[in-house]
């Protein structure tokens, strides 16, 4: 005879094995088609690359090495790989500067949707997440409108007599600065607001009581209250930035590459996967950093408001 | 003057705040608007204002490559959405409602890792194995583009469905099951019909997700196999016409509708 603690464990054991069969179909698709090829991909690196794409299975740290140093064709001798790194080297500083952008921008913009009255809030949220769901691809286009030599700035600013010759946009970082800025600007505001939106307006009020200005309630109270909003919307606005392919591609020109254009660049013309392969485990290095800094930091905001 | 003077300190303004956020708006849709209104440029090219006019929507719909392409971005959408929605489902089922236990944390982990990693690092790994898998097997059908989109929508249809299983009370599962329902017939009855707005809004968000993907489509694609999103790509960058606006729009205005669609069903059950 089982005992009754033996039935309920052997009962427990038999939810625990249907619940791993339930979540079988989603984990089994995932590793086939999204984390099964980013170890194949670790494998490539490690490869020699083939004449015409793809690898020859032999081992060889070239990939890596590649991606700090070029070998001189003709002497053979090494210097630092200028170009990889001057590319990488843009590609965070373009970054950056869309997190801060957007954060200028889109911190006022939380503020003012969160002091709405609570009825009208819900619509300007609604206007935030209209763009935010709207392809990406046809935002990047949008801004390609209005910033190329005839679009709408060049026209305005023109007609204003404010330039008599277009502005040259298109195709600088510049171009990429405000498609990133424009396109990833909703994912700075909604966590902001998320964040802001539980502001204890008394706080604030104590610190006017107590002869502050408003900057020093916005920089000794507000700041430091939604900070987690703030974490957050910078590490969802800096890792889709850095990993930046369609948005460089449409608006920057040749020259102007950002570290996803630069992988691609391996897998097509550039003829060099283990490269590519090399490039993008970097990548994906350096976004599973920013989101470790925002786990622990979320963690310990979390903590600290028990 | 003596107005201004007794209106009450509001504790709530910061200066200059609302211009900017005003600015932030204008900024957001400026773009869209340009797009849209170009769409009905009677002109032969973006340069100019030629009256208004629907000739390029004509123009989009006759082209054989975009309806292509439209139907392709289609099926492969309500594939990848349905084949997900019903995954993230009993993956949702089998992750809510329990004491914790091993692997629980490992699972949240794999579902939601395509959120995680660049969409340009899943694409190049996806094309260096699905080129090999492509040669062995001599198959090079959309079965691929569904299965790498059926993985990044299954962390998307997962969320809602999560979400609406957490407010779920398990107290009338097991008064179906005190009431002899098979576990089969509980699931049915009870708790399928409860869950059924997180469905939805899963199912519907993985298809936009689907829809408007651009990265992982272009490497994964066979010759070919154009969506909507990679061949609007491809046109952009050759000489744009106002027809490429046409299709923009037409697609703009399908995923304003799914939103608003979302955001009201969400908003009811709140």
């Amino acid at each position: 005879m089982a005992s009754a603690a033996e039935i309920a464990k052997r009962a427990e054991r038999e939810n625990i094995r249907g619940r791993w069969l339930l979540s079988a179909p989603a984990l089994v698709i995932i590793f086939i088609a999204a984390i099964g090829p980013l170890f194949v991909m670790l494998a490539y690196s490690f490869m020699t690359k083939g004449d015409y794409g793809d690898v020859k299975p032999v081992f060889s740290l070239d990939g890596w090495f590649s991606v700090f140093f070029q070998r001189d064709i003709f002497d053979d001798t090494l210097s630092i790989a200028d170009a990889h790194l001057s590319i990488i080297w843009r590609s965070v500083r373009l970054s950056v500067i869309t997190t801060l952008a957007t954060l200028a921008l889109g911190f006022p913009t939380a503020y003012f949707i969160a002091t709405r009255p609570r009825h009208t809030r819900e619509m300007w949220v609604f206007l935030v997440t209209i763009p935010f769901w709207t392809n990406l691809l046809i935002r990047t286009f949008a801004m390609q409108q209005v910033i190329r030599n005839e679009g709408v700035l060049n026209t305005g600013l023109r007609a204003l007599g404010i330039i008599d010759q277009p502005l040259q946009i298109m195709y600088t970082d510049w171009a990429i600065l405000f498609g990133m800025v424009y396109v990833y600007l909703p994912l700075m505001v909604l966590p902001l607001y998320a964040s802001m939106e539980k502001l204890d307006f008394r706080l604030v009020e104590a610190g006017y009581d107590l002869y502050a200005s408003r900057l020093a309630v916005l920089r000794r109270i507000i700041i430091p209250l939604v900070k987690p909003g703030i974490v957050a919307g910078s590490i969802l606005v800096f890792i889709p930035s850095l990993g930046a392919y369609v948005i460089p591609r449409v608006l920057g020109g040749g020259k102007n590459l950002m570290l996803g254009n630069l992988i691609e660049l391996q897998f097509g013309s550039g003829r060099n996967w283990p490269l590519g392969a090399a490039l993008s485990i970097t990548l994906m290095a350096v976004v599973m950093l920013a989101l470790m800094v925002y786990v622990r930091n979320a963690a310990r905001s979390g903590a600290g408001h028990g | 003057m003596a107005r201004w003077g007794t209106r009450r300190f509001d504790i709530r303004v910061q200066p200059g705040f609302g211009t900017i956020a005003l600015f932030t708006f204008a900024l957001l849709y400026l773009p869209i608007v340009t797009l849209v209104v170009y769409a009905f440029n009677g002109s032969d090219s973006l340069s100019s204002w030629g009256g208004f006019s629907l000739r390029w929507f004509a123009d989009a719909a006759r082209n054989g490559a975009v309806q292509d392409a439209a139907l392709r971005s289609f099926i492969v959408a309500v594939l990848a959405a349905g084949i997900a929605t019903v995954a993230a489902t009993m993956a949702a089922i089998a992750t809510t409602r329990t004491a914790p236990y091993r692997g629980l944390g490992f699972k949240y982990a794999f579902i939601n890792q395509p959120l995680m990693v660049p969409e340009i690092v899943t694409a190049v790994a996806l094309l260096i194995v699905f080129s090999r898998v492509k040669v062995w097997t001599g198959y090079s059908g959309l079965g691929y583009l569904v299965l790498a989109h059926t993985a990044f929508c299954i962390p998307f249809a997962y969320l809602p469905i999560r979400a609406r299983l957490e407010g779920m009370d398990s107290s009338l599962e097991r008064a179906a099951a005190d009431l002899y329902a098979t576990p089969w017939m509980a699931f049915r009855r009870v708790t399928l019909p409860l869950l059924r707005p997180g469905i939805i809004a899963g199912f519907m968000l993985a298809f936009v997700i689907s829809l408007d993907d651009v990265v992982i489509t272009e490497f994964v694609k066979s010759g070919g196999q154009d969506t909507l999103p990679t061949y609007m790509l491809g046109q952009i960058r050759r000489a744009v016409t106002p027809e490429i606006n046409a299709i923009a729009t037409a697609f703009l205005a399908l995923s304003v509708l799914l939103v608003t669609v979302f955001f009201f069903i969400n908003r009811r059950k709140a």
